[in-house]
């Protein structure tokens, strides 16, 4: 590693900000290395590759993160460009070949906790710009193990009948009838954003269900909530510049993001370009609404209903107000904001107990934190509050019980991480 | 482990410049279910009294604050437990105040405590002291054995320091058990006193609630919830 | 042996209101800056998780995060020719450990001095001649005027983000706000808080008198807010669980709400925690310091270099770290020579306690700040020709709390228990309410901060030891302010009045204030100063030392707007002198 390297990569970091983010239609990739690379460093950054593979305390892209899938845990590999653990004997086809069709170089599968049913929409000219771009880290010796699933999930070869019947591979293809924007958003969240591989239901198998696409999930014991431009439970009260906010700071007026979503503003939509965001927006809006209806409120005089009351008052209401109106750019709104009132109410559940703590960006630092008070309340407490914060101020969304309650607390106290 | 990017966290970083130092650096520290509660007492018998001496204190703070008809006194409300579990915790040792000596024993008013009892030893020596003088004075007649009157007129006399005690300043322990019964009678029920609020509702103290912006829009009006404490009040339901 | 660390630009001793500000501003230049603080790192939702926060036997009784005095305590006498003993409990104040230091259990009350307090003794000598300053005095001007820190009290208060209301503008008294107070630029960044019905008796009460009330200047927010920094801040719930608390739902001015997490996120900043500073270190010649030398929490020594030495540790500590780091000459009463410990000063607090036939005061909605003022009586606001005595207070009726353990008030005469006395606590609780003065102090040969001779602290070096008392002048001023209480109490319809003098020696005992100010004070003459009018030290030109020690003596208000206005102005100070290190005014 030499520190004219290094200080190469630092300048890189002034130019992404600058640069676009796609080579929009007809661009061929600049012959000047150093525009290359920088390209597929902002690229990398909307595709959030550092988040999986980078351990605890580990140095970036050097892999050894654990994923925990239904199925068992996968470790990241090491992507840095080390030739003995890492990716420095890939070839640009071999990485084209790994994102596109979801294999390494001789034929073996990856498993699609690797995303690549999604970045196998990504255009060869923009893997190969991230390619150059991962070429330029140091390389790290940092040796991962592959074989962590147990059996029969270690037999790599079953992928293939996954992949017949859940992947279908293919660069993105622009829809004429949509606008430009409209199409770089697609790209975007379709590929290197694979926002739907957390948005959208799993099947049995791991794979997302196509037909719920973005309709929402629990992943991690959180509520990615659902994010197609429905009104009920979707982005349908959110205008573009709402949803560009969100992604650029971590926050509208009403809204804070914790959890997982945090961690991706922090690492890759607060640096994706502003005409970028607003493309993701665009695509987010118009792409359509699908979602449950809502059932019928809680009436104020249900048992639950009252117990939620008297906790809500007596303790959430200091921050979030009498009415759930929350305070603006610290806390959240709880009326009428559609992540209290997904059909999941696993995120609500689980910041109780746990804890949470809010995005932080340069332009908004404070990141305020829910406080953990998993030691105050009971699951039937837990359970009431929830319901009572699902069902009042015009919310309406299915009550929690306390055996919900109950399995997650058991899976999120304890849990190292957020 | 999860499949987020957990870069960002620098809690605990044991790094070069010193294994004993928390340092932050970057972000923020938080860890999820990071808080610091008390352990709540649960009222079953006594950790530092024996029984004996538990009931004087039981005998004693009864007659600080005695049950009538404005409700619970401090027996009732649980004073002796909470007294009994403060003394096994730090507060109990001292633990966080300066106890190096020498030790004056001509201390100015002005320069407060002095003394290198701790509450532990207070308790334990001046309820022996009380046992001591009362069974000497009231013609083998332990505290607990005296009537009310007597109780009152002995207890006056220890705060007035007109009581001559064995070897031990009955001021002190009057100021001990004085001391720990108003804290304890209106401290959260969590510490095993004030037991259903009840020192909370003498005075119309609402408790561990945290927003008042009603009652700052509405002067001078009486306040309607009931008291709440930290481990909630019987709207919560059950725990 | 210490081990010796990689150098850093800067090295801030504690990470409280000074030392946040301080390395904010430094590292977002760049410059490498490293924090240590001995206590714990704090932070809102963890600390003061508003499940465990509202505990008043936790925080306002047993002192949770408060500095421990098992840690650090400090000796304390009347007069020189007592003995100092240890203060093995706190009463009289209160001092702060750990990251936010003061400002995380502080009341919010946030206050301007007054113009002629920076120049009291020339304005005081010039419009009542000298007879009027007391006997044994050390009374200084400051090498400051209010117009110099005007814009640094404005750069504070939008800092802070304090609730109040402007009396004058630029030369323009402002209705609703004090007349009397010295011009400022631009209005308050937020409104001021609501008031109670109390406030409503004494404002009616005051303004009848032709006094001129007006809402206390508050750290506690009225309004959501963010911050020149970015930080934002939620609105004050009236909680009562205010002062020795941290605030759970981010409405107090703190450097956790209001800089952490703008400084935390500059790249070249670090802050090492449970690390306590022993000493400053200097040059073979003394005159530069080197660095600091600090314990970990595993007992280990360490010694960080540093070009640039800020000493943030709170007033008290400040003095004591300068005394033990051999940094200027300590000061003896006896010769009236030397300069670390000398112009101590403290606050007067006096009263009346007004009984209500009927009322609901619910003294529990309160903040720390909350409260009704009148600054007549303040600085040279009155003439104090008729009645002897230098110096002023601000008279106030406030609620900070209701909590029941410390305030379960009865009439004077009531027994302190019993039946009888259960009776008046429940009849007081709601119908009682205090209009209280907090008055100046001036310095005094006699009143002073040394190191003790006897007791140590658990690494072994000397204990500080304070000689103090309110002195003839303090007691003369603050009782005919208790006159002046009473006689608005009355006004205010009580039924009866109870009138608190300022009685006695100064004890350690109740509590007070912890407006400990003085022992490193700024000044014009290195021989009676410890510090240049840039808080730079004389005597070691890379050392500042920030906070109310540079106070010559304290004014009729509570200290830290002050003190966040010369940390401001000494932050210039420090930028001109890191580009040409040199002592700043020439001895």
């Amino acid at each position: 590693m030499t520190s004219a390297r290094s200080r190469w990569i630092a300048r890189l970091s002034y130019a992404v900000g600058l640069l676009p983010l796609i080579a929009a239609g007809g661009a061929v990739a600049d012959s000047d290395n150093y525009v290359e690379v920088s390209r597929g460093k902002a690229l990398a950054t909307a595709g959030d590759c550092v988040a999986c593979h980078t351990a605890k305390g580990g140095a970036p892209f050097a892999g050894g993160l654990a994923l925990q899938t239904p199925f068992g845990a996968i470790m990241t590999p090491n992507i840095t460009p080390d030739n003995a653990t890492g990716i420095g004997s890939w070839s640009a086809d071999d990485f084209a070949h790994a994102m596109h069709d979801g294999r390494r170089p001789g034929g073996t599968y990856l498993y699609p906790a690797f995303p690549y049913p999604y970045y196998t929409k990504v255009t060869r000219t923009d893997i190969d710009a991230i390619y150059t771009y991962l070429r330029s880290l140091d390389p790290v010796s940092n040796s991962v193990s592959r074989n962590t699933l147990p059996f029969p999930f270690n037999i790599r070869l079953s992928m293939s009948g996954w992949n017949t019947l859940f992947f279908t591979p293919g660069t993105f293809a622009p829809d004429p009838k949509r606008s430009a924007e409209f199409n770089r958003g697609a790209y975007l969240i379709e590929g290197l954003g694979h926002c739907g591989a957390c948005h959208t239901p799993f099947n049995a198998f791991g794979a997302n269900k196509a037909d719920r696409y973005l309709q929402g999930n629990q992943i991690d014991s959180w509520t990615a909530p659902n994010i197609t431009n429905d009104m009920q439970s979707g982005l349908g009260k959110w205008s573009v510049d709402d949803v560009v906010a969100y992604l650029k700071t971590g926050q509208t007026g009403t809204t804070l993001a914790s959890g997982p979503m945090k961690d991706v503003i922090e690492n890759s939509t607060s640096k994706i370009p502003d005409a970028d965001l607003k493309a993701i927006a665009v695509y987010l809006k118009e792409r359509g609404a699908a979602g449950s209806s809502p059932p019928a409120p809680l009436p104020a005089s249900d048992h639950q209903m009252q117990v939620g009351e008297a906790i809500f008052v007596d303790t959430c209401s200091a921050c979030h107000t009498r009415t759930g109106a929350g305070i603006e750019h610290i806390f959240p709104k709880l009326a009428a904001n559609v992540i209290a009132t997904q059909d999941d109410p696993a995120s609500l559940i689980r910041i109780i107990i746990a804890g949470g703590r809010a995005a932080a960006t340069d332009a908004r630092p404070t990141s305020p934190a829910m406080p953990s008070l998993g030691y105050r309340l009971s699951d039937d407490q837990v359970a009431a509050v929830v319901t009572y914060v699902r069902n009042s101020w015009g919310n309406a969304a299915s009550p929690v019980s306390a055996d919900t309650v109950k399995a997650l607390r058991a899976r999120v106290t304890g849990a190292a991480g957020d | 482990m999860t499949r987020r990017s957990l870069l960002a966290s620098a809690a605990l970083l044991f790094t070069a410049t010193g294994a004993g130092a928390r340092v932050v650096t970057k972000v923020l520290p938080w860890r999820p279910n990071e808080a610091y509660p008390v352990t709540p007492v649960a009222p079953d018998g006594y950790l530092f009294f024996t029984a004996q001496e538990a009931a004087v204190v039981d005998a004693f703070v009864e007659r600080l604050i005695p049950t009538d008809d404005l409700g619970a006194g401090a027996k009732d409300a649980g004073v002796t437990t909470f007294i009994d579990r403060q003394l096994t915790g730090p507060y109990g040792g001292h633990d966080w105040l300066y106890m190096q000596g020498p030790f004056s024993s001509t201390p100015l008013p002005s320069q407060g405590l002095q003394s290198p009892l701790t509450p532990r030893q207070q308790y334990r020596q001046g309820l022996a002291a009380l046992e001591a003088y009362c069974t000497k004075t009231f013609a083998g007649r332990g505290f607990v054995q005296l009537n009310a009157e007597e109780q009152d007129k002995l207890i006056a006399g220890m705060e007035k320091g007109e009581v001559k005690f064995e070897g031990f300043s009955s001021t002190m322990l009057f100021n001990a058990v004085y001391g720990n019964t108003m804290e304890g009678y209106f401290a959260d029920p969590i510490y095993g006193g004030n037991r259903d609020m009840v020192g909370w509702k003498l005075v119309g103290f609402p408790g561990a609630r945290y927003d008042y912006r009603d009652v700052m829009e509405k002067p001078n009006q009486a306040y309607a919830l009931p008291p709440v404490g930290m481990q909630g009040r019987p709207a919560w339901g059950e725990r | 042996m210490a081990r010796r660390l990689p150098r850093k630009d800067v090295v801030i001793v504690g990470l409280g209101w000074t030392g946040s500000i301080l390395a904010y501003e430094l590292s977002r230049t760049g410059l490498e800056v490293v924090a240590i603080e001995r206590g714990p790192w704090r932070d809102t939702a963890t600390d003061f998780n508003i499940g465990t926060a509202p505990d008043e036997l936790r925080y306002a009784v047993r002192h949770d995060v408060f500095l421990r005095p098992r840690q650090e305590t400090l000796t304390m006498r009347n007069s020189p020719s007592q003995t100092a003993l240890p203060i093995r409990k706190w009463g009289s104040f209160l001092p702060g450990n750990g990251v936010g230091g003061a400002g995380v259990h502080w009341n919010g009350q946030t206050w301007r001095f007054l113009p002629d307090d920076f120049r009291i003794r020339s304005h005081m000598i010039q419009r009542y001649g000298g007879g009027i300053l007391p006997e044994g005095n050390f009374i200084q001007d400051w090498p400051v005027s209010y117009d110099e820190l005007e814009p640094y009290y404005d750069k504070f208060e939008y800092v802070a983000g304090i609730s109040g209301k402007a009396g004058n503008i630029k030369g323009q008294i402002q209705a609703g706000g004090n007349p009397f107070e010295g011009a400022r630029s631009r209005e308050y960044p937020t409104p001021p808080i609501k008031q109670g019905y109390s406030q409503e008796l004494f404002t009616k009460a005051a303004t009848n008198m032709g006094l001129h009330p007006f809402p206390r200047p508050s750290g506690t927010l009225s309004v959501a807010y963010t911050n020149p920094y970015g930080c934002t801040m939620a609105p004050c719930t009236y909680c009562g669980f205010c002062e020795r608390f941290g605030c759970a739902n981010y409405s107090k001015s703190s450097p956790q709400t209001c800089v952490l997490p703008a400084l935390v996120r500059e790249p070249t900043f670090e802050a090492r925690t449970e690390c306590e500073v022993t000493k400053v270190n200097l040059s073979a010649d003394g005159k530069m310091a080197t660095g600091v030398t600090y314990v970990d929490a595993s007992g280990e020594e360490w010694e960080q270099p540093a070009d640039l030495v800020l000493v943030c540790a709170y007033s008290l500590f400040n003095v004591r770290l300068l005394l033990l780091s051999g940094i200027g000459k300590p000061y003896d009463p006896a010769s009236g020579e030397g300069t670390v410990g000398r112009n101590y000063a403290y606050q007067t607090g006096t009263g009346s306690t007004a009984f209500f036939e009927d009322a609901k005061f619910n003294p529990f909605a309160a903040t720390g700040s909350l409260g009704m003022v009148i600054d007549d009586y303040n600085g040279d606001n009155f003439d104090h020709g008729p009645h002897g005595f230098v110096g002023g207070a601000y008279i106030n009726n406030a609620y900070t709390n209701g909590r029941p353990i410390l305030y379960h008030p009865t009439p004077r005469g009531t027994p302190n228990w019993g039946s009888t006395w259960k009776k008046a606590v429940r009849e007081t609780y709601q119908r009682i309410t205090n209009i209280g003065a907090q008055g100046s102090v001036m310095s005094y040969r006699n009143n002073y901060l040394d190191l003790d001779p006897t007791y140590k602290d658990p690494l072994g070096r000397p204990l500080m030891r304070m000689t103090f008392d309110y002195q003839d002048n303090e007691r003369k001023m603050a009782n005919w302010m208790a006159d002046r209480c009473d006689e608005i109490a009355k006004a205010m319809g009580a039924k009866t009045t109870q009138v608190n003098r300022l009685v006695g020696p100064w004890s350690v005992v109740p509590y007070q204030t912890t407006h400990n100010t003085g022992g490193a004070i700024m000044g014009s003459d290195p021989k009676t100063s410890a510090l240049n009018r840039y808080l730079q030290s004389w005597d070691v030109s890379n050392v500042f030392v920030m906070g109310a020690s540079a106070f010559p003596q304290n004014a009729g208000y509570n200290p830290t707007g002050t003190v966040g206005a010369l940390t401001y102005w000494g932050l210039d100070a420090i930028f001109k002198y890191l580009k040409s290190p040199a002592p700043l005014v020439q001895r």
